[in-house]
This record gives C-alpha cells, structure tokens and sequence, in this order.
C-alpha cells in the first residue's frame, strides 16, 4: 500500500493537488492512504520551499506545483513498482 | 526525477514547436483585429454615434477586454516560461551568501521571476531563514514576489503601455529593496517565532531538469491557471472602468486625487490595506480614475497597497513572525509605498 501525503497549509492549489491525487489513485484502482498535511511544522521535514507539495511513501516528489493527472499517475505506478 | 507525463512521451517536440508558433500567428492576427472590430461593433452594428458618452463606453469597453485578455494569455505565457528557469530552490542557492544591500537587491530582482503564491510564504521563509540568508533579504523577497504582480504587469502595460508599467516594476522593486534593508538593520530575529530556528530540513530537491516542450507544458498550465482565475475580475473591472471613462467629467478627481491634495497618498495607502483584490481587477479602475485626474504617484500607491499589504497574508504569516515584527513589517512596506508614491507624484 502506498502513503502518501500531500503538504499544504488548505490554499486552492493544496486541495487541487489532493483531488488530482485522489482521481489518479482511483482510475489505477490502487491501495493508497491519502493524508493531509497542514501543520507547517510537519510539512517542513520535508525538504519543501513551496506549496503543495506530493509525498509518496516518504519521498517528496514535486513542490511548488501542481502536476497533471497524467504525472501523477507515473510517480504512482513507480512507486509502486519499486515498492515490495 | 520526474517522468514525462505520458501526453508528451507520445507527441513529439516539433509538433509542439509548432503549435507554439501557431498559436503566437493566431495571436498576432487576432491582436490586430481588436480595434477595427470594436468600432465596427459600436458605431456601425450598434449604431452609436462617435464622441458620445455611451458610444465611447461601449467602444473601449469592446475594445479593451479582448485586448488585455489576449495580453495576459500571451504574456503570461512568457512569463511563466521564464518561471521554468527559476524554482525557489534555484533563488535560494543564488542568495546564499550575499551580504545585505546586494543580497536585498538581487532578492526584490529574483522575487519577480521566482514563482510564488502567498500560501508558500511560510515554507520559503522558513527555508530561507533556516539557509542563513539574512531576515533583510528575506523579507525584500517576500515583499517583491507578491507586489510585483505579473497580472498588473501586462494589465498597466495594455492600458498605458510600457513605461507605466516599467515604474510599476520599478516601485515595487524599490519598495521591497528600501523595506528589507530596513528591517534588516533593526536586529529583529528575536521576533522570528522560536520554532523556525528549532526546525532542519533535510537538504532540498534538486533542481529539476527540463526540456522545451516540458517548459512548455508547465508554461501553458499557468496561463490556463491564471488566466482562468482573474478573467472575470478583469471583465468587471473593465467595464466599470469603461463607465467611469464614459461618464465621469475629465479632472473631476483633480482635487482629492490630484498631486496638489498632499494627503491623497497616504490616504491611498490606508484604504488600500484592507481591501483584498487582486491586481488585474484592480487597474482597470484604477486607469481610469488616473484618466479622471487622479495622479499617477497616488494611484499606483493605492495599488501596491491593495496587492503588497493584504490581511490574508499577514495572517498567514503571523505562523511564523511573532506580533511585534509583523507590525514593523506592514509599517515599513507601507511607509515605503507612501514614499514611492509621492516619488511619482514628484518627478512625473
């Protein structure tokens, strides 16, 4: 099972990564936990200047932008298959 | 690190090379259409008559809205692909290790280009601070990347042409430069909240490496993003700018607003404050109060309020800045574009 986080103290571009990440999680009708990370205190153990910010199993993937669906989906499946 | 989205493994770069090119074809053809189709529409399809208060509403009203709509979307794409070369973590590296004085000028410089929304302001301090770059320079970032609006940018280009906007930039960068060195001389990290200097992030991303048609990409998201978002403001503020053109007498504002009325700039200032809009919206209406009578020192120090000093923001960072420092930061930058402001008033 993936986790994955998406860092974002609750701006508009937070919540649209978080409801991209969702659609990409469901149409690959993966395994996935989906948090939220709004304290900046958490968000900052991560190596992060700008939000939002994508988490997949601990590793910061993007910052400071919103990926396309179709990018998303390619850090998942690789995640996934990296993944044992 | 990060994959092709699939859409571009599969097209190849000259096929996105040249819907580039004809996209900027289509804009140009377009662009130069404007004007002709908005008088068509006004004084011959609308049958209103030339000189007239209504005819020269409707006519700069069709006028302009496609006119700064286009501009944004075409420079806006620019400015974004411009953005591509410059990630927070790029301008990080490149302040590192300036002293004060250079360090705030290159800070207010790269809080142009460096992309930016306010709800990073956080993070980016944190980082910045955490990095050992000056609170000064710092704050000289966070103060030019929100003033320094690139919507304002092509929106007073459109409406006054270059060199309005050119003393836009030029304010903005002089407001973030004077505010950070100030604030940088005061000694004042003792009012940065302790939990910042507790905090150590592991080292940053990498820069990412792009290619064109990936710059591209990212460059045409924002333009829909943006563009998406303030169109509308745009609009309205077009169209009560067209009314104020149309129907307020020429220099009715003259007196209250004028260069003659000492007062009008820090009046400008404190109205500003707590009014939240964006910068597109705003100009429009703000042109054509200038059009009215209004000084150009004045009206520009209204807008930098309006866009540089915003609740929101303050709120946001208080997370990060105790009471006492937030107030010296709002002061200064205030008290930086009341002098800009009056700068205008005096050499213009």
């Amino acid at each position: 099972m993936l986790e994955i986080k998406v860092l974002g103290p609750g701006c508009d571009n937070c919540k649209k990564l978080a409801y991209l990440t969702e659609r990409a999680v469901t149409d690959l009708a993966i395994e996935a936990k989906i948090e939220k990370v709004t304290d900046y205190a958490e968000i900052m153990k991560y190596p992060i200047l700008s939000t939002p910010g994508l988490v997949i199993n601990e590793k910061l993937m993007v910052s400071g932008r919103i990926p396309s669906v179709a990018e998303i989906t390619t850090f998942l499946t690789t995640a996934l298959t990296t993944d044992d | 690190m990060t994959a092709l989205p699939a859409s571009f493994a599969e097209q190849r770069a000259w096929q996105i090379y040249l819907t580039v090119i004809l996209a900027a074809v289509a804009w140009f053809a377009t662009y130069s259409l404007i004007q002709p189709s908005a008088n068509w529409l006004a004084y011959t399809a609308f049958r209103l008559t030339q000189g007239s208060h209504l005819g020269d509403a409707v006519a700069f009203f069709l006028y302009d809205i496609p006119k700064i709509l286009l501009l944004l979307s075409g420079m806006i794409f620019i400015i974004s692909i411009i953005r591509t070369f410059f990630s927070p973590e790029r301008t990080r590296a490149l302040l590192g290790g300036k002293r004060e004085g250079l360090g705030n000028f290159l800070a207010a410089m790269l809080g142009i280009v460096t992309p930016f929304c306010s709800c990073s302001a956080v993070p980016l301090f944190i980082g910045f601070v955490e990095s050992g770059i000056p609170l000064g320079v710092t704050f000289s970032f966070l103060i030019a990347a929100p003033t320094i609006n690139e919507v304002a940018i092509v929106v007073l280009f459109g409406l006054f042409g270059w060199k309005v906007a050119g003393l836009y930039i030029a304010s903005g960068l002089v407001i973030a430069f004077l505010a950070g060195l100030v604030i940088g001389r005061f000694q004042l990290e003792r009012y940065v909240e302790d939990f910042v200097w507790k905090i150590h992030s592991g080292s940053s991303l990498g820069v990412e490496k792009l290619t064109w048609p990936m710059r591209i990409d990212r460059a045409w998201g924002s333009v829909k993003e943006i563009v998406g978002k303030v169109w509308l403001s745009v609009v309205v503020a077009i169209a009560v700018g067209a009314a104020i053109h149309g129907y307020v007498p020429e220099s009715a504002l003259v007196g209250i607003m004028g260069k003659q009325a000492w007062w009008s700039v820090p009046a400008a200032v404190l109205i500003g404050i707590p009014l939240y809009s964006n910068a597109a919206g705003m100009i429009p209406i703000v042109s054509a109060l200038i059009e009215k009578g209004a000084s150009l020192g004045t009206a520009l120090a209204f807008m930098m309020a309006v866009v540089g000093l915003s609740l929101p923001e303050a709120i946001i960072l208080r997370r990060v800045l105790k009471p006492q420092l937030l107030v010296i930061f709002f002061g200064t930058v205030a008290a930086a574009i009341v002098i800009t402001g009056y700068l205008f008033n005096w050499i213009l």
